[in-house]
């Protein structure tokens, strides 16, 4: 605490104006005093003698005249070993522990540790004596699960510093020191394995940014193949109620190829973080061989939970997804929704009365959320080791119109978008991703010449479908029909996949490829097919297969024994390939 | 004693200003004039100047009136006394019987911790197609009807209700018609419910403030029951016009509007009740079914739009029947996984056809000359409207499903569906 003594003068909903004598810090965490609990908040604007908080917690009870700490210190969250498996609201006050001591309800003004100071670890220290370190550098490590937790000079030292002592290897708590160490003023530093960061600030402790080229991959056939995400890139969802962009996130939480995933779930239901909760210690995460909760840690500012939190949440997030990122991880962020941030944002705003911009958010809207997605990247740390931060948000635009703020202002800066669309969600094609309206900047893992053949048919499959609602089927040559039936079965049987089905919902990169080279070749079929009617039925019958097919294990024996069906069935009514597809496959096998 | 002030010195809308000290955000005051007493909760503190929204309304108040603060903030009385009554939205009687006055509880309290919350698996059974087949509802589910006026959503929600195997019904009216009132009341009575009902009904002629207290003072006490093991469902109708008070409050205070001119918040203050809704660890749960109606039917306005965004899905009502577009139960897949092997999938399927059969009517309709597939969609629409979507229909989960099987085999061949052949094979009725 610092010196400055304040009192209420004010309260407006969860804005409290202080009169203070002495220093204030913006964006200092100040705790306001009601009897005997201390409600945490954050100065966000200072005008002479008078500081405006944002509590974080309601506001009820207050009253003028009740007195106001200062703290000093900005809004922070604690990194060390024990992150991960957390369940944390958005001030990093663990969940559970809460649970244990205040019951079913959460009880405002209790802050508990967000990491164990009791746990011990075990330490291998990684320097010796005299060696020189900077801020990022490991110290040691420590196992956390299957990772190895570095232990690193803190991100706050801006100096050059030699060690002067470090503990040998031994069981030891997040609070020992573990180390000292001498900066080029002679001064001594002890340094323990947990340190604070300010959540609102980046963290740059690396060598060089580099350009997201690795595909993130998601088991999402229409993601990977047509608008894929990279390892340090960013990407949004945006959609309305119930187009399924939670269910899209949950979905990519379990199977995202990456060491990391931090959820945050930020203004949204309750209910469904509870689903991963509960579930996520459950399941094993094929790759590791241990539960998905391993790699997991929740923030989980829900709706009905304080607003200003909430504001503070997806920031708390980020923080820790950076920091695991300098141990040389690729930790995935998904914000769910970063809508209801924005709204806390413009919450906010007009009690500030500040003067409002479209449909009332604050002016600053664009360029806040451009420096949020901006700490996505992907980056070479001191040691020679690659780190990334891909960051994933849902937003949920009024009304389900694109053109509103936020969502105009997220698709300026992130690299890839993949818009939910109610029509495609009413006919339960699942994911409802629109794939002609999305696109995606980033390289994915299937060749893009023959996926762009694909939405090509897309493309031509959709202008026949309009055609045809204005000349009617009577109107549409056999050949337009065709490509409107081919581009319905690539939308049937690959565009969609059931997130529900235990086989379909996660498809490997290798699946993937292998599948697309099949739908590739009935893409590019010329076809024997006399009439419409006949048309259709034969497409019925392929699509059929493919659904089975989808559904069966890969590499297994009806894996092998649908796909011989297939490809009876195609050759059955095959006349010759199109003349583009045969030079994309030349050129194919080529390279 | 506390103190009691007597100038008021300013009056907007229904919010009143008085300068007195000591006072606590949130608490309550009572303001008497020559027409009564009326609470008043303070929803603004500026030094020694307090804002008071007035919950009768400020019609008739002066600005010599007294003003008395109570030093709490709004309660209600819980115990099992409240069964079989009926109050208004402030919890005064309305039935005649007693004024309740001990346990009193603080309304519209903390939120649960996400920590304490589990899974919801029980399905509510409610006998509409629909509803069992294609939108589940799950118990501790928050779930509103989407409506126009003139629909038949009060007695939709007074089957689904009767319906229902819960401990308890509680209803939170909010401008509810006298009539609709009377409705409710003997729905419950001739079904035997009343006595395990309570009624908070704010009526279309009663002051508009007292509107906003209906959820949380219907939630405070479900809540507590909830805790006691209860099953409770609560019925709130109708959330808009709740927005609406929201909206009149927010405009008074010169609050700067968001969208159509309502306050920026309408999303947390909507959230705040819905996520009352829970299933607790070793107690019991409150369901929440809502009605929201839309103005100019119009899905995209602020009031459905953020409800939407809120709740665990929405039973879209019009013409009467319950419309497979626009409808949704977010829980469905919680509980239809374990009702039986058919059930997804099916669900899915006759969705999907029923998309294609409304593409269809659409070229009908534009004078195209139908194909056979077109006539096949035709022909399945048809019976899919009056087997499962008419609500006369009333049936259990699994003969609607043996339905949907019979009406698909029908009109189409097995690869028309687009089913998996296993299913088929499993399902499919022999003839
Ligand atoms: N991939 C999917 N497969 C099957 N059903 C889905 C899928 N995505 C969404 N749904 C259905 O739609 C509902 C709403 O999805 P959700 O992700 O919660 O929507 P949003 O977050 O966009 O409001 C889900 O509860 C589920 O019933
Ligand atoms: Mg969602």
């Amino acid at each position: 605490m610092t010196e400055t003594k304040g009192r209420v003068v004010g309260v407006n909903g969860n804005m409290v104006t202080v009169a203070f004598d002495g220093l204030v810090t913006m964006n200092e965490v100040a705790y306001v005093v009601v009897g005997e609990k201390k409600l945490k908040s954050e100065v966000i604007r200072i005008r002479g003698n008078l500081a405006d908080l944002q509590v974080f917690e309601i506001t009820r009870g207050i009253g003028v005249n009740d007195p106001v700490e200062f703290t000093g210190e900005l809004l922070s969250v604690r990194l060390g070993p024990g992150l991960l498996q957390q369940i944390y609201d958005g001030l990093q006050n663990p969940l559970p522990e809460l649970a244990e001591k205040c019951g079913f309800f959460l009880e405002r003004g209790v802050y508990l540790s967000p990491l164990s100071e009791k746990k011990t670890w075990a330490f291998t220290p990684t320097v010796k004596v005299g060696d020189v370190v900077q801020r990022g550098d490991a110290v040691g490590t420590v196992p956390e699960g299957i990772f190895k937790h570095r232990i690193m000079v803190p991100f706050s030292f801006l100096d050059t510093y030699t060690v002067k002592s470090i503990l040998p290897s031994g069981d030891y708590r997040i609070t020992d020191t573990v180390a000292e160490l001498v900066d080029s003023k002679g001064n001594i530093h002890p340094i323990t394995m947990s340190f604070e960061w300010p959540v609102k600030r980046p963290i740059t402790a690396y060598a060089e940014r580099l350009r997201p080229d690795k595909p993130m991959v998601t088991k999402i056939r229409i993601i990977d193949t047509f608008i894929p995400v990279a390892l340090g890139g960013t990407y949004c969802i945006p959609g309305p109620f119930g187009a399924g962009k939670t269910v899209l996130q949950q979905v990519t939480s379990r199977n995202a190829e990456v060491d990391i995933v931090i959820i945050a779930a930020c203004g949204e239901r309750a209910g469904e973080v509870v689903d991963t909760l509960k579930e996520f210690p459950l399941l094993i995460d094929p790759r590791t061989g241990r539960t998905l909760m391993e790699r997991t840690v929740i923030i989980c500012n829900t709706s009905s939970m304080p607003v200003a939190a909430r504001e503070s949440s997806v920031y708390t997030a980020v923080t820790i997804a950076e920091y695991y990122r300098q141990m040389g991880l690729h930790v995935l962020l998904l914000a769910d929704s970063t809508s209801r941030w924005a709204q806390a944002m413009r919450e906010m705003s007009g009690r500030l009365e500040e003067i409002p911009g479209e449909e009332a958010f604050p002016a600053y809207l664009e360029s806040v959320i451009a420096s949020f997605y901006e700490r996505a990247g992907i980056v070479r740390l001191r040691d020679g080791s690659i780190g990334s931060v891909t960051i994933g948000g849902t937003v949920s635009p009024a009304g389900g119109n694109f053109e509103e703020p936020v969502t105009q202002a997220t698709l300026k800066v992130v690299g890839a978008f993949h818009g939910l669309s109610r029509e495609r969600s009413d006919a339960r094609k699942y994911p409802a991703i629109h794939p002609l309206e999305s696109w995606s900047k980033y390289k994915g893992s299937v060749n893009k010449e023959m996926t762009e053949y694909g939405r090509d048919i897309l493309f031509r499959g959709n202008d026949v479908a309009q055609m045809m609602k204005v000349v009617g089927e009577e109107g549409t040559s056999l050949e337009d029909y065709i490509v409107y039936l081919k581009s319905e079965f690539l939308d049937d049987v690959y565009l969609q996949q059931d997130s529900f089905d235990p086989v379909d919902a996660a498809v490997s990169t290798e699946r993937q490829q292998y599948v697309y080279n099949l739908i590739f070749d009935v893409l590019s079929t010329i076809f024997n097919l006399e009439s419409k009617e006949e048309a259709r039925k034969y497409f019925n019958q392929l699509r059929q297969k493919f659904r089975d097919w989808n559904g069966t294990e890969w590499e297994s024996e009806e894996f092998a024994g649908k796909e011989k069906e297939i490809r009876t069935l195609i050759a059955e009514k095959k006349k010759g390939t199109e003349e583009l597809a045969l030079e994309i496959l030349k050129k194919v096998s080529g390279s | 004693m506390r103190k009691v002030y007597s100038k008021i010195e300013s009056i907007a809308g229904n919010v009143i200003t008085v300068s007195a000290e000591g006072v606590r955000y949130g608490e309550l005051a009572e303001v008497s004039s020559r027409h009564g007493k009326s609470l008043a909760e303070v929803i603004r503190l500026k030094e020694d100047k307090v804002s008071l929204q007035v919950f009768a309304g400020s019609r008739g108040i002066s600005t010599g009136d007294e003003v008395r603060f109570l030093g709490h903030p709004m309660r209600v009385s819980f115990s099992d006394n409240l069964l079989g009554r009926i109050f208004d939205g402030s919890g005064r009687p309305r039935d005649g019987g007693t004024e309740l006055v001990e346990n009193l509880i603080e309304i519209g309290g903390p939120s649960v911790n996400p920590a304490k919350r589990i899974i919801p698996r029980k399905m509510v059974r409610t006998g509409i197609p629909m509803i069992d087949l294609f939108n589940s509802l799950v118990e501790s589910q928050k779930l509103p009807i989407f409506s126009v006026s003139g629909e038949p959503y009060n007695p939709l929600l007074a089957r689904i209700a009767m319906q229902a195997e819960v401990d308890i019904i509680i209803l939170g009216g909010m401008g509810l018609k006298y009539d609709d009132y009377l409705f409710f009341k003997d729905t419950l009575e001739q079904g035997g419910a009343l006595s395990r009902s309570i009624f908070f009904v704010h009526t279309a002629s009663d002051p508009i403030v007292e509107c906003l207290l209906v959820p949380d003072i219907s939630l405070a006490v479900a809540e507590r029951f909830a805790l006691k093991g209860k099953r409770v469902l609560v019925l709130l109708t109708d959330m808009t016009n709740f927005a609406d008070a929201l909206k009149e409050i927010a405009i008074t205070m010169e609050q700067v509007p968001s969208n159509r001119g309502y306050p920026g918040d309408l999303y947390s203050q909507l959230a705040a009740r819905y996520e009352k809704a829970v299933d607790f660890e070793g107690a019991g749960s409150i369901t929440i079914l809502g009605v929201t109606t839309m103005p100019g039917d119009d899905v995209t306005h602020p009031i459905p739009d953020n409800t939407g965004y809120i709740t665990e899905g929405q039973y879209y009502l019009r013409n009467g029947r319950i419309e497979p577009f626009g409808s949704l139960s977010r829980l469905k897949q919680m509980v239809n996984k374990d009702t039986r092997a058919d059930h997804r999938a099916l669900m899915d399927a006759m969705i999907k056809l029923y998309a294609a059969y409304k593409e269809s009517l659409e070229k009908k309709s534009m004078g195209f000359r139908m194909s056979e597939w077109d006539n096949k969609l035709l022909k399945y629409g048809a019976i899919f409207e009056k087997e499962m979507m008419d609500l006369s229909v009333n049936i259990p989960l699994e003969q609607a499903l043996d339905n949907g099987w019979r009406i698909l085999a029908e009109c189409f061949t097995k690869e028309e569906t687009g089913l998996r052949s296993d299913l088929i094979a499993k399902f499919w009725p022999v003839k």
